[in-house]
């Protein structure tokens, strides 16, 4: 018998693998919400980088935190 | 200088902070530690060919997978909060954090993307002894992610093997293997994982204990405890013997932490070790509200000088030693670490006037000054308010003493329940099969208690000696801060109520012949 493709194998295996899983479903659905909250709406909406969103470049970056550093208030 | 912040945001934003760690804690320890127990509990199974081995192997397995499930990816939010709330702070570490967390990626990525596959996909689908293989990959796989980050952390705690770029504000790695082999990094990692490994052995006898009272899968449950009383007794010692090194190195690098542990206000040769007290509520020290002695104690004389320089009559400094200096011990005082750092802070301020001037000489003369006193550059800002290099004793002295009085307890524990099932009388002995089961929320006290101990210990530092919290914060509005810290508490509460419900679930069901995962 001639031998599956080893891409082919690894499609199987992970695809029976995900069809044959009982708690697993549950699981990855909590997982995708949780990826979803996070990503989606937690970094977009609430987590901005702080440096990336309000100076355009790194110097400007530096002299922010430097002033920061030596003035701070 | 201190004034001028705004400590509610501060609070906030370190709240919030705590709030997150704590959380992702509660996730992490079951699955460093369940990953090696259950790799045992397989390759008894391989070694022996008995299936009832496979069996106690697949129920762990899908108590792991829950665990990993919920718990995958909570550390993320803590990135987050870097960008977010601790921008100072990111940029200041440069690319200190850059390396590891790199690496911690993408080992995660590809161990959980194959070997966890083939731990829970591949029984009767690729060969036992591969199957093996990546169970114990996996297991390992799991602590060396954790090696990263705690890498980052003892970083923060002990700052080696890097170089302070005046002309970016950031610190550049010099020397990468001084970072991953700090003392400080070798200690936090070793203790961490093993204690892990521990609170992982008391949730399999916690959970076997139960299954015994109730007098169901009764092989199963004395085989796991078996294997999780040896695994926990191993890694209790371990534990044990990796925080004594902790402390010891503790004692030479964060010496205000030490003196916190353990209450030392006063430093004197030949220190006791206080083994039980209870620190007074009312301040000892008028100018700092946290200097308190205690009500009461019961001490082990010398043993603090011998835990922290294997000396019995080493000098310990106290708090007060810290603060005001001790010259016989060549202790420098609170304000002259001040005064070097404010030395320090004016000179990045100089070097940058001199650079947008081009003024040569300046720059050359700010950066000297900048080199010789970088050492104490967070002091710089506690000119105003030096009571606030104290940190919180009575909580890191609580904390500290909780967990290590835990630890000990589980030690005994292990080898009293080694010595049950020895004489035959582990399923009999109701009163230590219900002590298991408390021990499981004991364990994650203890553990919880160990980064109380770590953080609020190194207060107010955010890296040691370099930056205090206060100017680690972005400047936000405290508003969004406490928002999200609220957010944040409803997202990991319900997530903590989705993995106990399905994990309650799942034990209620018990081992299974065959089935899914």
């Amino acid at each position: 018998m001639k031998k599956k493709n080893i891409i082919l194998r690894i499609f199987t295996f992970y695809y029976e693998g995900f069809k044959s899983m009982t708690v697993g479903r549950t699981l990855w659905a909590i997982i995708l919400i949780k990826l979803f909250v996070m990503f989606v709406i937690l970094k977009i909406f609430f987590f901005p980088n702080f440096l990336k969103t309000n100076f355009d470049n790194d110097e400007d970056r530096s002299n922010h935190v430097i002033e920061q550093l030596t003035n701070p208030k | 200088m201190t004034e001028t912040f705004d400590y509610s945001l501060i609070d906030w934003s370190r709240g919030q902070f705590a709030l997150t760690a704590m959380y992702h804690w509660i996730f992490v320890p079951l699955t460093l530690g369940l990953g090696f127990i259950m790799a045992i509990m397989e390759t008894i199974y391989v070694r022996t060919g008995n299936p009832e081995w496979k069996r106690i192997t697949k129920f762990w397995m899908t108590i792991f997978g829950i665990n990993f499930a919920i718990g995958v990816a909570t550390g993320i939010i803590l990135e987050f909060e870097f960008g977010t709330n601790w921008s100072n702070y990111s940029w200041f570490v440069g690319d200190i954090f850059g390396a590891p967390l790199a690496i911690e990626g993408i080992m995660a990525f590809f161990i959980e993307s194959t070997f966890i596959a083939v731990m829970f996909f591949g029984w009767n689908k690729v060969s036992k002894k591969f199957h093996l293989v990546s169970t114990w990959l996996v297991a390992f796989g799991a602590s060396l992610s954790a090696l990263w980050i705690l890498v980052a952390n003892a970083w923060m705690q002990m700052p080696v093997g890097m170089k302070f770029n005046p002309d970016t504000a950031r610190n550049e790695m010099a020397h990468f293997w001084d970072v991953l082999f700090s003392p400080m990094a070798v200690s936090k990692f070793t203790h961490t994982i093993s204690s892990s490994y521990m609170l992982a052995a008391l949730v399999v006898i916690g959970i076997s204990s139960w299954f015994l009272l109730k007098k169901r899968h009764l092989v199963f449950a004395k085989r796991s405890i078996v294997v999780a009383a040896v695994f926990g007794l191993v890694t209790s010692l371990l534990t044990i013997l990796t925080g004594d090194y902790s402390a010891k190195v503790v004692a030479r690098h964060q010496p205000m932490k030490f003196a916190a542990f353990e209450g030392l206000y006063v430093g004197q040769r030949g220190a006791p070790l206080v083994a039980i007290g209870v620190v007074s509520s009312t301040p000892e020290d008028p100018n700092n509200e946290n200097i308190k002695d205690f009500v009461f104690k019961l001490e082990v004389p010398n043993f603090l000088s011998y835990m922290a320089f294997q000396d019995f009559n080493a000098f310990i400094p106290g708090v007060k030693d810290l603060m005001e200096g001790n010259e016989e011990h060549g202790i420098p005082s609170a304000a002259e670490k001040i005064a070097r750092g404010k030395l320090a802070i004016d000179a990045l301020a100089e070097y940058k006037t001199a650079k947008e001037a081009g003024d040569e000489v300046k720059l050359t003369e700010a950066k000297e000054i900048l080199d010789q006193n970088f050492q104490y550059f967070g002091y710089g800002y506690f000119v105003d308010d030096p009571s606030r290099l104290v940190p919180n004793v009575p909580l890191t002295f609580y904390s500290f003493h909780l967990m290590v009085a835990l630890g000990m307890w589980f030690l005994v524990f292990f080898a009293i329940v080694l010595l049950l099932v020895y004489k035959g009388k582990i399923s009999r002995s109701k009163f230590w099969l219900t002590i298991g089961i408390v021990n499981i929320p004991l364990a994650y006290i203890a553990s919880q208690s160990g980064w109380v101990t770590a953080e609020m210990g190194r207060q107010p530092w955010v890296i040691q000696d370099l930056m205090p919290t206060m100017t680690a914060v972005s400047r936000l509005d405290t508003n969004a801060v406490i928002t999200t810290f609220v957010l944040f508490a409803v997202i990991f509460t319900t997530l903590l109520i989705a993995e106990l419900r399905i994990m309650f679930k799942q034990i209620k069901l018990g081992p299974k012949q065959e089935g899914g995962h």
